[in-house]
């Protein structure tokens, strides 16, 4: 059964976008900065993380252990710089410290560490964690009558894992409604197309199989991913999988669907490029 | 074992909210009664052990105290990244506990043989190592672990181990060994379910005028290091006894404490399954009698050891 989406109230979509290009500028001066990897994969997911974090999360910046706070897994860890660059701007942490990215002895590792910043809620950067990790935070929410919603960030290639599909089968057979899964289907992983690698597609219909929930989205459409993420729970007794189509490289021409920039670090001429494009200079 | 530590979870889960339990479908009847008291805290997760370690780890983050059990190499092996990333890298309280370890499940053959399990979660940090001699010592060993705020993995063998303490073990404590027996000759340190074995050996030295202590070394992470360093201090000669790959458990654990602290290497003599797979059929008597784990054979090999020392 897939249940109709009821519109997201009161949303300010156009400050969402606005948001989402910010957060994209400050991605790619933390790439060039750090030359680190992953600046593509990061990118591709940045309007979900903006909804999630500007429009749809409960959770508070000052209280960042509030055992009623909504969870939110970069299940993904390599886009890492979307999640520091999205707590520091929410405040979890100085935005300043985003200059530490990849710095020696800092806290903003190229993967999230555990147990270590406030507001990463899981250490992640071994793909096939953060759902199982999601399902225990979500049961044990249960047991404690809590009402927290979690959600996690998966990226396509991590479809890969089987472990991905033992969480799905277990979250359905626990019927965790307060679960949901988004889907970073940007249709690359590291070195090659993600249906030419393992053979993803039909998604949404595999998710749908195994007792989920589940919905194909334009994951760079700020309005439906609110409207999708504000329906969890949706009244379906099922986890929700959102299949969120996006683009690698999203919001700079010259990056997107161009898999180099999965380890591609740009140069400064670079960085004014994408600021331009993302009219941020 | 398996029945103490269904019946002393029971207890625990009584007792604090915070317990949960997730079976990777098994013991079918054997948690019948914590089901029955906390049907919101039993959860059979299948068999997927990944997802069952990561969904214990995700519990234990925020706030819950989950076991997780199924038969060794699968709460083991199968899941070692999810016990080393969801579980330890966060520090995670989630109690892992084993069933058949070693060769308890020999007629199983080697998919559910149990030889190198200390060695993997022995190297993993913040994990604690337990191995329990018997029954009491697995409730013991479960309460302490589950006070603990810590990852703990015990690793327990099947069931019908002979009981070898008197009565509960009130000071039952992590990383302190335990005296069973008294001897001034050699000193036999036992891991897990070999505990009788030991018994065996130290009683048919005895028989042959040798005195021989036998010690339950439960804990194989963090070591009893005052255990350790007066044994060593003492004895002429120092026995590890495991049913386990002399490859990574608590005899290269001694080996490497030795090293790193002091003299007398030379008094350590290892029991332990060697460097192969153990294909033949036969349940874990004969396992043992032809690997040469014995009470019999170690006392055999401690008698000749001895007799060699004595010569130099």
């Amino acid at each position: 059964m897939t249940v109709a989406l009821r519109a997201s109230p009161s949303a300010d979509f156009a400050a969402l976008r606005t948001q989402a290009a910010r957060l994209r500028g400050r991605i790619i001066e933390m790439s060039h900065a750090a030359q680190a990897a992953h600046l593509a994969s990061s990118l591709s997911c940045a309007d979900i993380l903006t909804v999630a974090y500007w429009h749809v999360l409960k959770v508070d910046p000052r209280q960042p252990d509030d055992p009623l706070r909504d969870r939110f897994i970069l299940s993904k860890g390599h886009a890492a710089a979307a999640l520091y660059a999205v707590l520091a701007m929410k405040g979890f942490f100085p935005v300043e410290e985003l200059d530490t990215f990849c710095q020696d002895g800092g806290r903003l590792a190229e993967h999230p560490p555990a147990n270590l910043l406030p507001g990463v809620e899981a250490a992640t950067g071994s793909l096939g964690h953060g759902l199982p990790l999601g399902l225990g935070m979500a049961l044990s929410a249960r047991i404690k009558g809590e009402p927290v919603r979690v959600f996690a960030l998966l990226s396509d290639g991590e479809n890969n894992e089987g472990s991905v599909w033992e969480a799905a089968m277990f979250g359905a057979a626990q019927r965790l409604e307060n679960v949901c899964v988004v889907v970073d289907y940007n249709k690359w992983q590291a070195t090659a197309r993600s249906n030419e690698t393992l053979m993803l597609a039909p998604l949404r219909e595999k998710w749908a199989a195994f007792g989920w929930d589940a919905h194909e989205i334009d994951g760079h459409d700020v309005a439906a991913l609110a409207t999708a993420m504000d329906n969890v729970p949706n009244g379906s007794g099922k986890p929700v999988a959102l299949i969120a189509h996006t683009v690698k490289g999203k919001g700079v021409s010259f990056m997107e669907d161009d898999n180099n920039w999965h380890y591609r670090a740009p140069t400064a001429d670079e960085v004014v490029r994408a600021h331009k494009e993302l009219g941020l200079s | 074992m398996r029945n103490a530590f269904a019946a002393e979870l029971t207890k625990l889960g009584d007792e604090d909210p915070r317990v949960v339990m997730l079976s990777g479908d098994i013991g079918n009847r054997l948690f019948d009664k914590f089901k029955a008291r906390h049907p919101a805290r039993f959860f059979n997760c299948g068999v997927a052990e990944a997802n069952m370690m990561g969904v214990a780890a995700g519990m234990a983050i925020n706030g819950l105290r989950p076991v997780a059990y199924t038969i060794t190499p699968f709460v083991t092996t199968r899941c070692l990244e999810q016990i080393r990333t969801d579980v330890c890298y966060h520090e995670a309280p989630v109690t892992i506990v084993a069933v058949g370890a070693g060769l308890a499940y020999s007629g199983l053959g080697p998919t559910h043989h149990a030889c190198e399990d200390i060695a993997f979660l022995r190297a993993i940090p913040n994990m604690v190592v337990i191995c329990p001699g018997d029954a009491l010592e697995v409730r013991a060993a479960l309460r302490a672990a589950m006070a603990q705020d810590a990852p703990v993995y015990i690793r327990m063998g099947k069931k019908g181990e002979p009981v070898i303490h008197a009565g509960p073990l009130e000071d039952f404590a992590i990383g302190r060994a335990i005296t069973v027996r008294e001897g001034s000759d050699v000193c036999l340190l036992s891991t897990g379910n070999m505990l009788p074995e030991a018994i065996e050996a130290a009683q048919r030295l005895s028989d042959t005028g040798i005195s021989a202590r036998v010690v339950s070394f439960h804990t194989v992470k963090p070591l009893d290091e005052t255990c350790l360093a007066e044994a060593f201090g003492r004895f002429a000669l120092v026995a590890t006894i495991e049913e386990h790959s002399l490859i990574g458990g608590f005899g290269a654990a001694v080996a490497e404490w030795l090293i790193d602290h002091g003299t007398g290497a030379d008094k350590l003599v290892r029991f332990g399954t060697p460097d192969a797979f153990f294909k033949k059929s036969g349940e874990q008597e004969f396992a043992r009698e032809t690997l040469g784990l014995t009470g019999v054979q170690i006392a055999a090999r401690m008698a000749e050891a001895l007799a060699r020392k004595g010569t130099r």
